[in-house]
């Protein structure tokens, strides 16, 4: 066969194009309105919000609000603002990536190039705690994070992060490894490289695209978490999505619709230009996590 | 002696992860299992009452509120997105212009956090700023949405937003298995005369059974576990209208002091959760090995 194979086969008239098309661009719509929404009541006055159309470009714009939402406006007792909690987020989202992706790639490894009996079991166990619902572990690890003196911490909150993490950055590299040529390792060790020679100089070096995978779905799903967050977190170490939430659902003073925007928009930001430059990849995360085996 | 050791250093490697998964994920497990079965209130106690906390979950309105509610929100939410994924994915498979960003913009929801898409729609949504507001603007006077603070209706509002965040995800998906159909198996049922429409119905779909199945698992596990969406966009009201299994087993564990209630109630997820997922990856490992 010379001719190559298209996308689809199958051919549409012209009127059903049209009709694609329309449908296509009325999604794109959908998807973009909230974004839309808050990005242009984020520039407006709070009078220009109550008084009119929430769909309508700001008449003037102002950035006070985004100030506001950065560094002035009160989140629980004080009015700092949401930097502080910016921070926080990062300060947490930092060491628990890194951590977690660096031992699921030695878990990958040794589960895949290093199979013993049991490895099997193992991998299961592991696999099935990505799925488990929080809520069953809030209560014994509340406890131990106040055993360990981790209560209300920033490193409490990298500790949990990083160990719920486990199960699927173990997933991502077993997968990837799993179909690495066996035979590379075994020739380094025949050569007498150690178990670690053979990680570093061999599958670390052509791990790159699962490396970003992994750290993109983890930054992700860190960044965003807040279950764990509302949980454990203390005065000085609340992430954002917690501050924004408090922020949005505090019931004292006036609702400041234009700084709440802002203040969302803060706190998707870092996601959503990681998703924007490297999107690829996190599309490959989410569906290797839907499709397991 | 060289060679022994180095038959350990994978184990030992290994041994730190699998520890911790087994204390953090089984052990906790066992130990919110044993609190259900306690009379512990404000803190964890170890007085021993049975199944007491499961028979009073059940009665309690509250929780059945929210399984109704888990129920109403679970159903719409995975048949909504399912379709709505399935029908962007073929809409977006006939050689489109543009497909990359277009898939970008169906996608970039689940990026960012439920909290964000919960303030964006909670605003959206509010009849006094929102989407009712801006329809009186535009001259519309009778129009009215206020779902979000109706009782009967504010559970919808929570499948709006949550089909917003995830439906570009099953899209995804099922783009991904659209492109994985064999052309030739068109091209036969086309040289048979068979119409577009006919070969989707009758050969695309059929052959996306797994695609069907993945999606079901990811967007049931997703709807069990929801609770930054509701507590983002109505804090489980107005009343207790959005309360949900999540929202229940919080509040009842830190704020109103019957862990032990809260504790069983988590049981109840897990089981739910568990009883989709285990049959699921069983299978799907299965068929990995075979395929191997």
């Amino acid at each position: 066969m010379s001719i190559p194979s298209q996308d689809n086969a199958i051919q549409s008239g012209r009127l059903m194009r049209v009709a694609i098309y329309v449908l296509l661009i009325f999604f794109v719509i959908y998807y973009l309105l909230p974004l839309w929404v808050m990005v242009s009541n984020s520039l407006k006055t709070l009078d220009e919000i109550r008084g009119g159309d929430m769909l309508a470009p700001p008449k003037d714009i102002t950035f006070e609000p985004w100030r506001q939402a950065w560094s002035q406006t009160q989140i629980g007792v004080e009015a700092t603002g949401l930097k502080p909690y910016f921070l926080n987020s990062i300060i947490m989202v930092v060491p628990a990536v890194t951590l977690s992706t660096f031992l699921g790639a030695l878990n990958g490894y040794v589960l895949t190039k290093w199979a013993f009996r049991g490895s099997n079991l193992v991998f299961g166990l592991m696999l099935l705690a990505c799925f488990i619902p929080f809520q069953i572990v809030l209560i014994p690890m509340a406890r131990i994070l106040g055993m360990l003196g981790l209560a209300g911490t920033l490193g409490g909150l990298i500790l949990v992060h990083t160990v719920y993490g486990l199960g699927f950055t173990t997933l991502f590299f077993r997968n990837y490894y799993a179909a690495f040529p066996t035979e590379l390792v075994r020739a380094a060790q025949i050569d007498g490289a150690s178990f670690f020679q053979v990680f570093w100089r061999i599958l670390v070096p052509s791990s790159g695209p699962i490396f970003v995978v992994t750290i993109i779905w983890q930054f992700t799903n860190v960044w965003n978490d807040f279950l764990f967050g509302a949980s454990f977190s203390g005065y000085e170490s609340t992430p954002i999505t917690v501050a924004l939430n408090n922020l949005v659902n505090s019931s004292t003073g006036v609702k400041e619709y234009n700084v709440h925007f802002a203040g969302a928009i803060l706190a998707a930001l870092p996601t959503l230009i990681v998703y924007i430059v490297s999107g690829r990849y996190f599309v490959r995360g989410l569906m290797a996590g839907a499709v397991k085996g | 002696m060289r060679d022994r050791l180095q038959e350990w250093v994978p184990r030992i490697v290994l041994a730190p992860s699998f520890v911790a998964v087994l204390i953090v994920v089984y052990g906790f497990i066992l130990y919110t299992g044993w609190l259900s079965m306690t009379d512990s209130r404000m803190l964890p106690n170890n007085e021993f009452i049975g199944l007491e906390n499961y028979s009073k979950l059940f009665a309690l309105k509250h929780w059945n509120i929210a399984l109704t509610n888990l129920a109403i929100f679970g159903i719409l939410y995975i048949v909504i997105s399912s379709v709505l994924g399935l029908f962007l994915a073929i809409l977006l498979d006939q050689q489109i212009r543009a497909e990359g960003f277009i898939r970008t913009v169906y996608l970039y929801p689940m990026a960012i956090s439920f909290i964000v898409t919960g303030v964006a729609w909670k605003w959206f949504l509010d009849p006094g700023i929102g989407l009712e507001n801006t329809m009186h603007q535009w001259g519309w006077e009778s129009f009215e949405f206020n779902w979000i603070k109706d009782r009967n209706y504010a559970i919808y509002t929570i499948v709006i937003a949550a089909i917003w965040q995830s439906s570009g995800y099953v899209m995804a998906m099922f783009l991904a298995g659209l492109r994985g159909v064999d052309n030739e198996i068109i091209k036969a049922a086309q040289v048979d005369g068979a119409s577009g429409f006919l070969i989707y119905r009758k050969i695309i779909i059929p052959l996306m059974r797994p695609v069907f199945l993945s999606a079901f698992v990811v967007l049931t596990h997703l709807a069990i576990k929801s609770y930054d969406l509701v507590v983002a966009m109505t804090g489980g009201g107005p009343g207790r209208a959005t309360e949900m299994p999540a929202t229940f087993m919080y509040s009842y564990t830190f704020t109103r002091n019957q862990m032990g209630v809260g504790a069983s109630s988590a049981i109840i997820m897990l089981i739910m959760i568990f009883s989709i997922i285990i049959p699921y990856l069983y299978s799907e490992i299965r068929a990995g090995g075979d395929k191997r």
